[in-house]
């Protein structure tokens, strides 16, 4: 019984951590943008496909996964600078469309040169999983929960300590007052998606160990960052990491205790409900409309 | 000329259009593309009265699309009912639950509903790929024709009537629809829903009617082309076909009717061209959508009568 939960729980946090990862990045452009990025998803993909692919070209494992994250960081400075950019001040519905459309190009372009296959790419310090409690938890797990809260430790340091940071949230709240104290904002949003691609290949490159990875897997693990996002609250960072974490736990129960072919609609089912009683998320601020 | 004429016009050239079209296809292929973009144009045509006209956002119609196609599937097929029939319970069917949902979901805004939407169309694709014993599951399942009053509706020549038909009413419909003050309550909800409802209209009630009967369009198109494609499988109601659709009507111009038809036309056409890439076909869709975004952010038509306008001038 406590077995059996505590497998969950392990497993639920391990691919949690990943939504929150990705959701972060969904929240730090939406901050600086207020766009949803939806090629979110390509970045965890281009994470994982890429280290399988610098690894097979016989490049230690470290490097390889410090080379997929500036893959992934550039990436999204060429979709900021040559999809976001150029659109300008467009509305939501075109900017969504820009983003999938990005979405499609970097899925399409890892179909050709990389393949259609499923990867696996080698665990980070061993496969010999620790016993807790009668339940499995694989040192890879670890690495990803530990990351997740560097990572995120980091970030909060970033935006409540560094300049860039404080830049980066000053112009979330208020973009005209950002420029006239003299903040570059065009700069701000190119750090947030250099920032989003790093955060979402981490994740990436983190879970492809466990669970493999194809040049597809960007789809659902992309939407679900967004349900982690709005779950928690858009824009909301801490809102992110508990959308996150809840979100992966409820999956593996679900998964675990209900059904496992109805593990990935929990993810919609549960963001239906929440909208349906909280229309902001967890987190989010409450706004309210004018003329 | 005042917009009631224009509108005319419009109808009067989709109809003169279609009628000829029959003269020049050379072969089933293209009665087949005909087919093909009339259903996707129809659809099209539903979802700007919610998208463009309304402005509330929807990311998951082929979600109804796919429902109705497996309703009108499932019954005709595993439990004998007449296909006519089947079409209207499966339109019933997605009526219902788009009414249900329609209110809580209608009440979001923004991202908020793009989410609540995408997420309503997800779940409606899991369910038809887990309840294999009923829809076959990722396979798919075969459609028997359908039957309308009697006349087997076979063939690419006779599927081209029904849909040419159906595609010429709704435009029709859709026109009078937007002309009517009912229509110009919805633009007003676009405008600013605070102000539309200041001035009297019923907001939540006019947003919840748009919905489902954008749904109810969406559920019958996704009957018709089960029964003439003869096959399905649970990807039509999947996440990539809604953008598809939202593409079509933002592409051809949102609030246009005419423009439905365009974008219609032109992401049917799009995967046709583009299948002769061997593998890069992927990458040139995302191209073409990025690229018409950034360059026509308002759309085929809104741009084209913009730029008549001001030559006329």
């Amino acid at each position: 019984m406590l077995t059996g939960f505590l497998q969950f729980l392990f497993s639920g946090l391990t691919v949690g951590a990943t939504y929150a990862l990705a959701a972060l990045g969904f929240a730090i452009i939406y901050n600086s943008s207020r766009v949803i990025n939806f090629a979110q998803g390509e970045f965890i993909m281009l994470g994982g496909m890429s280290a399988v692919a610098l690894t097979g070209l016989g490049i230690p494992l470290p490097v390889s996964i410090v080379l997929a994250i500036a893959v992934a960081a550039a990436v999204g400075a060429l979709i900021e600078k040559f999809a976001i950019e150029p659109a300008g001040r467009a509305d939501v519905v075109p900017l969504i469309i820009i983003t999938i459309g990005a979405s499609l190009v970097v899925r399409g372009l890892v179909q050709v040169f990389l393949g259609k296959g499923t990867h696996a790419l080698g665990a980070f310090s061993g496969e010999k999983p620790f016993v807790i409690a009668g339940a499995t938890l694989l040192p890879q797990s670890l690495w990803v929960l530990g990351v997740a809260t560097v990572v995120v430790a980091a970030l909060g340091w970033f935006f409540g300590y560094t300049r860039y940071g404080k830049a980066m949230l000053a112009s979330s709240h208020n973009m005209l007052a950002a420029e006239l104290v003299g903040i570059n904002t065009r700069s701000v949003l190119l750090l947030s998606f250099v920032l989003s691609g790093a955060l979402g290949a981490m994740g990436g490159v983190l879970l492809a160990p466990i669970t493999y990875t194809s040049y597809d897997v960007g789809i659902m693990l992309g939407l679900k960052g967004f349900v982690a996002a709005t779950l928690g609250g858009l824009g909301s960072g801490m809102g992110a990491v508990v959308g996150g974490l809840l979100l992966g736990v409820l999956e593996a129960m679900t998964a675990g205790y209900i059904s496992s072919a109805y593990k990935d609609a929990m993810p919609f089912v549960l963001i239906l409900l929440v909208l349906f009683f909280m229309p902001n998320g967890l987190f989010g601020a409450k706004t309210t409309d004018r003329v | 000329m005042n917009k009631f004429s224009s509108s005319t016009l419009g109808l009067l050239a989709l109809a003169a259009v279609l009628l000829c079209l029959p003269l020049v296809l050379p072969n089933t292929f293209y009665y087949d593309v005909a087919i093909r973009i009339a259903i996707n144009a129809v659809v099209a045509i539903g979802l700007n009265l919610l998208i463009g006209y309304t402005g509330q956002i929807s990311l998951g119609h082929a979600g109804f699309f796919g429902l109705g196609a497996y309703a009108s599937a499932v019954l005709s097929s595993r439990y004998g009912w007449p296909s006519a029939l089947a079409l209207l319970a499966a339109a019933g069917a997605t009526a219902l639950l788009a009414l249900l949902v329609a209110r809580p979901v209608l009440r979001l805004k923004g991202h908020y509903l793009a989410m609540a939407t995408l997420g309503l169309g997800i779940i409606i694709m899991i369910v038809l790929t887990n309840e294999a014993a009923f829809t076959g599951g990722p396979d798919g399942m075969a459609v028997p024709p359908l039957v309308l009053f009697g006349w087997e509706v076979s063939g690419e020549k006779s599927w081209y009537a029904v849909c040419a038909a159906v595609l010429l009413f709704i435009t029709w419909a859709a026109v009078n629809l937007i002309n009517a003050p009912g229509g110009r309550a919805l633009q007003a909800i676009h405008g600013s829903e605070i102000a539309a409802f200041a001035v009297g209209v019923d907001v939540t009630a006019m947003k919840i009617r748009v919905f489902v009967l954008s749904a109810v369009i969406a559920s019958v198109m996704g009957s018709l082309s089960a029964h003439y494609v003869g096959f399905i499988t649970p990807g039509i109601a999947g996440f990539q076909h809604s953008i598809e659709l939202v593409t079509m009507v933002v592409l051809g111009g949102m609030a246009s009717v005419f423009g439905s038809i365009v974008g219609a036309v032109l992401l049917t056409l799009l995967p046709q061209f583009l299948s002769t890439l061997e593998g890069w076909e992927t990458v040139a869709f995302g191209l073409v959508l990025m690229a018409s975004m950034i360059f026509l952010p308002k759309g085929v038509v809104p741009t084209l009568r913009a730029r008549l306008r001001r030559g006329a001038a």
